[in-house]
């Protein structure tokens, strides 16, 4: 716990001095994230009217489908998730240990080095030069520089963490510094078995799964976690309940979950699909877990803020949580898999868990930090409260129609005698209430850029004002003193 | 600081179990696979894609073709028939136990009892494995399929959303013009399909002197401008051998059928 004061006599360094040293890093790293978000959510939009007017774009091959559906997803997981993931994680672990960041600039160069890996390997795509991996689309050039933007950055926050002045250590702590961890190990495995020395076969096609549901279900749980049960006690203003059973989750989800992601009827030997749905079976513990701990820490707080604020951003991506990873698990069943296996369903529990869990947990997490951060009221709350809305909509547009209509599809697709576009034009209405989803998206994720890019504006204005005050005050005090 | 390393390590064993589980395992287990042969036969299985198709898996790759299509068969049973090859000395006998027994629609062990039991009664039998599914049933390939089949994609491409077909054995089902007409304009050999047209990948021009010999014949609503003809880049033939290269339909040990 923060409010935790250690004994000794030492100082205590104030937040805001932890604030003032990671204002450059946190900048750089939302900035891009806010620019990808919104990017990303334009490819999306491009993408999903293809399937209303499939002769929209075609003509251009950087916009055919297949190029942007992948470039849209990996905009949002490695544009927005990963750098905003990382800009929490920093200014969590510095708040937590009350350790401000040394030498921020390697950060902050470390920040934009991973917008430019981001930037290569969107153009990598568009311009056909895709691996073919999912989750792994960046070719070579961009995976090199993100890797290393990476390993400078959880370099600098384990740095920070090992000096920290507040030794208590918090559950945050753990999945943070396991997240910082495991990224490096999955993304190197994955490029290097897949891209740089491919295995054989249908190992490739193993290896892309256990990465990408390392990726996309652990990592982004071990940071999202760790923001949760940093903020859901502060907004509650109760202490997290409890300790030790968030401590289960944490070695219950990193022993379980990292055998997800392998669907039961791959065509693989008998024993991997098996010991994947085990594994996903076994993970029910750790997600009911966390929802135990959610709901025992927010029930019965007196928390008031107005509609939209940081908590409903982060109550929210709590309950996205649970429920998408209640939906993976499911799918590892083999009879639910039969049906939902190759639908929409699939799609729309990702996007839950990128977007109803991870990003509205960083949007919350951001609107909370980044005033105290950057020292500037947030410029527009209003509309910060209404993307609130915006998004959670949006969100709910998205996945339930998709998820309801990948059920009706998978039923069509496993009954012979409905023909094959039968269940593609079952699809078509619940593909138009998911286009209208990611509108909402769309607009939310321009709110939260606005906000971002309108702060970024005032300090930077603010920074000129006080150089130019700096730049004529000698002349005003000499004639003062003349 | 002690124990902080010992929470390291149990950390990174617990995380490195995974890794063990779905990256070493599968890679000593299958990374060294060679090729097998088609059940019954001494023919090896799967052979090299031709150049021109293995091209062509790039050009599937860079146009991200795996977004909407899967190239994995899934199968839910099989189901056996027995029939009679040879009466024997005494074809009476056999044609009336034949005539008391079910000889279709058998699971392996009923079918090998009625197979044992006509051969006790002199005659010669064979028997028969079909898969079973709605994959089967739809014609999208003959069996499940399995780890062999992708012994030399490179990428593996198994897809994972059938907004389209399956195209594990899309090359069994259709022919290079009708691949080619359905990449320039889906529409016009597939009613109401929705796959996005890849129309840059051929090129419209001016008829020269004489027309191209591998001017695309396309239907009138979807056909250029009159003087002017349609012709397959050199991406869109490959693409198009790329996609009649996939076959998997030949009976394995690991996924039995009859041929």
């Amino acid at each position: 716990m923060n409010e935790i004061k250690t004994p000794d006599a030492r100082a205590e360094t104030p937040d805001s001095k932890v604030d003032a040293s990671l204002r450059l890093p946190l900048l750089a790293l939302f900035g891009g994230a806010a620019f990808w978000l919104v990017a990303g959510s334009v490819l999306a939009m491009i993408a999903s009217i293809k399937f209303h007017a499939p002769d929209f774009l075609a003509a251009c091959p950087w916009l055919t489908y297949g190029r942007v559906q992948p470039a849209a997803d990996d905009a949002l997981l490695y544009g927005f998730c990963i750098p905003a993931g990382l800009g929490v994680a920093l200014w969590l672990l510095a708040q937590l240990g009350q350790t401000p960041l040394r030498g921020a600039l390697v950060p902050v160069v470390a920040a934009k080095l991973w917008h430019l890996g981001v930037l290569i390997g969107l153009i990598g795509i568009l311009s056909g030069n895709s691996t073919g991996f999912a989750w792994l689309e960046f070719p070579r050039a961009g995976s090199v520089v993100l890797f290393f933007a990476y390993l400078l950055l959880a370099l600098w926050a384990i740095m920070n963490f090992a000096a920290r002045r507040d030794h208590a250590l918090n559950p945050s702590h753990w999945f943070l510094v396991a997240a910082l961890f495991w990224f490096p190990w999955i993304y190197s495995t994955a490029n290097l078995f897949l891209v740089a020395w491919p295995a054989r076969g249908i190992v490739q096609a193993i290896i892309g799964w256990w990465f990408a549901n390392n990726l996309i279900f652990i990592w982004l749980a071990l940071v999202g976690i760790g923001v949760m049960f940093y903020f859901l006690p502060k907004f509650s203003g109760r202490p997290l309940r409890n300790y030790y059973l968030a401590l289960f989750a944490f070695w219950t989800l990193i022993l379980f979950g990292t055998w997800c992601g392998i669907p039961p009827g791959a065509p693989l030997p008998a024993w991997m699909p098996v010991l994947s749905s085990v594994g996903a079976t076994l993970t029910v513990v750790p997600v009911l877990a966390v929802a135990v701990i959610a709901w025992q820490t927010i029930c019965g707080s007196n928390h008031c803020e107005p509609k939209g604020g940081p908590f409903c951003f982060i109550r929210f991506g709590t309950l996205s949580f649970v429920l998408a990873s209640l939906m993976l698990i499911s799918t590892a069943c083999p009879r639910i898999s039969r049906v939902t296996e190759f639908t929409w369903f699939g799609p729309a529990q990702t996007q839950l868990q990128l977007y109803g869990f991870f990003a509205m947990t960083m949007f919350g997490a951001i609107y909370y930090l980044l005033p105290r951060v950057v020292g500037v009221e947030l410029p527009f709350p209003k509309l910060a409260r209404l993307q609130f809305w915006l998004s959670m909509l949006g969100v709910l547009l998205f996945i339930v129609p998709l998820a309801i209509g990948g059920v009706v599809q998978g039923m069509k697709l496993n009954n012979p005698n409905f023909a094959f576009m039968d269940a593609t034009k079952a699809m078509l209405p619940f593909l138009r209430t998911s286009t209208v989803g990611l509108l909402l998206i769309l607009l939310g994720n321009l709110l939260f850029a606005l906000n971002i890019f309108a702060m970024t504006f005032i300090w930077e204005k603010s920074l000129v004002k006080k150089a130019y005050a700096i730049v004529i005050a000698p002349l005003k005090n000499q004639e003062v003193k003349a | 600081m002690k124990n902080g390393f010992w929470i390291f390590l149990a950390v990174f064993v617990t995380l490195g179990g995974s890794w063990c589980g779905f990256v070493l395992a599968p890679e000593l287990q299958l990374g060294g696979a060679k090729q097998t042969t088609v059940l019954n036969t001494s023919d090896v299985y799967p052979v090299g894609r031709p150049g021109e198709a293995t091209q062509g898996s790039s050009v599937y790759r860079a146009n991200g073709c795996a977004a909407c299509h899967t190239e994995q068969v899934r199968q839910t049973g099989m189901t056996c028939g027995v029939t009679l090859t040879e009466a024997g000395k005494n074809p009476q006998a056999v044609t009336n136990l034949i005539s008391s027994l079910v000889l279709t629609n058998l699971t392996k062990e009923e079918a090998d009892a009625a197979s044992a039991k006509i051969t006790a009664a002199g005659g010669k039998t064979e028997i028969h494995i079909a898969a079973t599914g709605p994959d089967i049933a739809r014609g999208w390939g003959m069996r499940q399929s399995v780890a062999e089949d992708y012994l030399y994609d490179q990428p593996v491409q198994l897809g994972n959303l059938r907004a389209g077909p399956d195209l594990a054995n899309a090359g069994a089902r259709t022919d290079a013009n009708w691949q080619l007409l359905h990449l320039y304009a889906p529409q016009s050999v597939v009613k109401g399909s929705a796959m996005p047209p890849f129309r840059y990948l051929f090129e419209v021009r001016k008829i020269g002197r004489e027309p191209s010999p591998d001017v695309l014949k396309l239907p009138p609503e979807f056909a250029p401008p009159a003087g002017y003809e349609v012709v397959p880049q050199p991406e869109a033939r490959e693409l198009a051998a790329y996609l009649l290269s996939l076959r998997a339909n030949a009976p394995l040990y690991s996924a039995p059928i009859s041929p």
